[in-house]
């Protein structure tokens, strides 16, 4: 099977080079302390700061993609969630709705809560429903910037049995995390981002 | 109907005597503004006999090349204008590129569809004209203009978290940005919509004002306020656009990112 995601010299004035591979269905672990280059090592693969090097997903180079093309298969979810609009629906497709309404109640998110406006969520809630919108994209590599910090244990617990659901049916996962343990329980490799450096970790 | 009362030197001189008022005033309540005022005042009575021997050198010249040299000179001050006021600025020079682009394109297509429509002198060009109408062009638009470039640049950068989320999910950056472009046009049209809505009941226009004074009769004066705003809310359309979709546009590249790095720094306070 052709590796889900490849980036060969990828680097920025401030990070890298990178060169990471990740298969279907697997999940590398990057933690290292803030301001090491670990966001802007996803921003640079979904393409969102100048960067050079490539990056091929499916054997496809990036370069052949148009940029929206490429950022719809290779979905990065930051960490701090951005909203366009101020009701919630109005930040998914319709007829995506009834599956992020399903998402919602099995991240424990109140029925409901996507008739809300973004103003009344708290940051947990927000959090989730970045998630989500990003899950119901269906994109075969997902970038997540540190996807539960505001959650309780519970709701850890949930986001990554839906991950672990996601990565069984081949979606590549490169996650960033300040917390080590997440990152042994998910990745199948893990790094430490240090100074705009990747290392394998131990 | 040119029953136009002459001023003297003497009749301004007397009325001067309210600026004196004015630092009276400041002094004695301890203002601290007397200095500005007769600094301002000074500064006021300079310009316009300057630009008042200016105008009458430039009619008496009457050349197309003389007049269009003048108004560029006007375009230019007034584009720097536009570009010192926003909070946010790119770096270099391409704030005032789009302002000048953006305030010269407005005033000179709007300056020549008058001229060529309803105006008509002999021959179009006559300075005067051209000269005044895009005097009163250009202080609409700069308004417009800097209005237009506080906004868009402004709302994306406090907004960077939204942009971005529509493109990490696909949008093309001017699907991401148009709400932004949509939000400073608007905003560059409000003044002279208002403008329109309170001339003549809350306000007297001071073109209107000065002609009458000057012994027009209202109604030709009339005629030409309205001709006028028709005018100014067209430049201020197109130059809060074209600034606008310019400085969205110099806000991304060629793999529609989100550019704030081409920002200066946020000034302080």
């Amino acid at each position: 099977m052709v590796t889900a995601l490849r980036t060969q010299g990828l680097k920025s004035a401030l990070a890298g080079p990178f060169d990471v591979s990740v298969e279907h269905g697997c999940c590398i672990g990057i933690t290292g302390p803030s301001g090491a280059g670990k966001s802007l090592f996803l921003r640079m693969i979904a393409d969102l700061d100048p960067n050079e090097g490539e990056v091929w997903l499916d054997g496809k180079p990036r370069s052949g993609f148009a940029a929206p093309a490429w950022r719809r298969q290779v979905v990065y979810v930051p960490a701090e969630s951005g909203w366009w609009a101020d009701a919630i629906a109005a930040h998914f497709r319709k007829d995506q709705l009834g599956q992020a309404q399903a998402l919602a109640e099995r991240l424990g998110l109140p029925a409901g809560i996507l008739g809300e406006q973004v103003s009344r969520l708290s940051t947990g809630e927000r959090q989730r429903l970045s998630l989500i919108r990003a899950l119901t994209a269906a994109s075969p590599v997902l970038l997540l910037d540190e996807p539960t910090s505001a959650l309780d244990q519970a709701g850890v617990e949930r986001i990554e049995a839906i991950l672990r659901e996601r990565m069984a049916a081949g979606v590549a996962v490169v996650l960033v995390t300040h917390d080590p343990v997440q990152a042994m329980r998910l990745a199948d490799q893990r790094f430490t981002m240090a100074a705009g450096r990747l290392e394998a970790a131990a | 109907m040119n029953t136009v009362i002459s001023l003297t030197p003497r009749d301004l001189l007397v009325a001067s005597s309210l600026i004196v008022l004015d630092a009276i005033l400041s002094l004695v309540l301890q203002l601290n503004l007397h200095r500005q005022i007769v600094i301002a005042s000074l500064r006021m009575v300079l310009q316009l006999l300057l630009i008042g021997y200016v105008l009458k050198l430039i009619f008496a010249l009457n050349n197309p090349a003389v007049t269009l040299l003048l108004i560029l000179i006007m375009v230019l001050i007034a584009a720097r204008e536009t570009a010192a006021r926003p909070e946010r600025r790119f770096k270099g020079w391409t704030t005032l590129g789009i302002g000048a682009a953006s305030v010269a394109s407005a005033t000179l297509i709007t300056a020549l569809f008058a001229l060529t429509t309803a105006l008509r002198p002999h021959p179009w060009y006559a300075p005067r004209y051209a000269v005044p109408l895009a005097g009163i062009l250009l202080g609409n638009i700069l308004n417009a203009t800097s209005l237009s470039l506080d906004s868009l640049l402004g709302s994306i950068a406090r907004e960077r978290p939204a942009v971005e989320a529509r493109l990490t999910l696909g949008a093309t950056y001017w699907e991401a940005a148009t709400p932004f472009v949509r939000g400073a046009i608007r905003r560059g049209l409000v003044p002279i919509i208002n403008q329109m809505s309170a001339s003549g009941v809350v306000t007297l226009p001071g073109i209107m004002t000065g002609q009458i004074l000057a012994g027009l009769d209202p109604m030709e004066a009339v005629k030409y306020q309205i001709l006028l705003m028709f005018l100014l809310s067209g430049g201020s359309g197109l130059a809060a656009a074209g600034a606008a979709y310019l400085a969205a546009w110099g806000l991304t590249d060629d793999r529609q990112r989100l550019r704030l790095d081409r920002l200066a720094q946020a000034r302080a306070g």
